[in-house]
């Protein structure tokens, strides 16, 4: 994956598999530590202990028609090539946290990216799951949520083209800052 | 800077404009992303914004553009599927924003698959 924000919409993909109607994408930056933390958690359907075991296993999948599964290892694996770290907890029927974190000083960190399309694609492809977003650094920080946006919106749909042009725009005016415009 | 405000003279205005839905909800042609690990990989995000975009602008009703995961030819990936009722399932490999653009307004607006795009034109 050329970003992580690629990684997150794919893990993201796994939330809503999972049949969760919240899933939160929490995005911090550290400039003291030189982290980024990514955690994405959600209420889905959860896994079992030895599906938490194997997940991070690129031959691990619950698929039945082919035998690989590499979302899980790729966004671990990123994290790790930075010289950051990989965590993931779930309960079964209650949901599942994904922890990542990257080392932003390191040569083999890969850009946060275009995460502003990120969330906007999974806003607006999920109309009944409310996505939350958040992302902090330098004390700041900004959250954008599905649920209020589409109460704001009311009988007015989420995909019409002015609504969607305000979404990108707000949603990459608003994370820009986090990497001082340098999310590449 | 956009505001919250902003959104909501958008909402007042798309209102306004906004006419009777003849849509009943039952979406006639379907346009299939693929959006797996693969799919995302090779630039599904873009193609998907694409299609959504592209369908919303021109205001075309009655067509619904979805997710679906990995069918098994990740090396055509972004792969894009659209199928009609009566007609053959048309594979779009290899896609991009700009390809997306063209098959909305060649195979969804005036019925003509762009047969370059397909699955059939990159084996042979």
């Amino acid at each position: 994956m050329r970003e992580i924000s690629l990684n997150i919409l794919d893990v993201a993909e796994n939330s809503l598999k999972a049949g969760a109607d919240t899933v939160e994408i929490d995005v911090a930056f550290s400039e003291r530590e030189n982290t980024l933390t990514v955690i994405v958690s959600d209420n889905g359907c959860g896994m079992t202990k030895e599906q938490v075991k194997n997940v991070t296993d690129p031959f691990y999948t619950t698929r039945t028609t082919r035998k690989v599964g590499l979302g899980v290892p790729l966004f671990k694996m990123a994290a790790e090539m930075s010289g950051g770290s990989f965590e993931i907890s779930s309960v079964l029927g209650k949901g599942t946290t994904l922890t990542a974190v990257f080392k932003t000083d390191s040569v083999d960190f890969v850009p946060l990216g275009d995460i502003a399309s990120t969330v906007e694609l999974l806003c607006v492809s999920n109309p009944k799951v409310n996505i939350v977003f958040k992302e902090h650094g330098n004390n700041d920080s900004f959250t954008f949520e599905s649920r209020k946006i589409r109460e704001i919106l009311g009988d007015v749909p989420m995909e019409s083209p002015e609504v969607r042009e305000w979404m990108r725009e707000y949603l990459t005016e608003n994370t820009e800052k986090f990497s001082g415009g340098n999310n590449k | 800077m956009k505001s919250i405000e902003e959104l909501m003279a958008i909402r007042d205005k798309t209102r306004k404009n906004m006419t009777v839905r003849e849509d009943t909800g039952d979406s006639k042609i379907r346009i299939v992303v693929g959006m797996a690990t693969c799919g995302i990989a090779a630039g599904a995000r873009p193609v998907m914004n694409a299609f959504v975009d592209e369908i919303a602008k021109r205001d075309i009703k009655g067509v619904s553009v979805l997710q679906t995961g990995c069918i098994g030819m990740c090396r055509y990936e972004p792969i894009v599927e659209v199928t009609e009722p009566g007609k053959e399932k048309v594979t779009y490999v290899k896609m991009t924003p700009e390809k997306a653009v063209r098959v909305v307004n060649d195979h969804i607006v005036n019925g003509n698959p762009v047969a370059e795009f397909t699955v059939g034109a990159v084996e042979d």
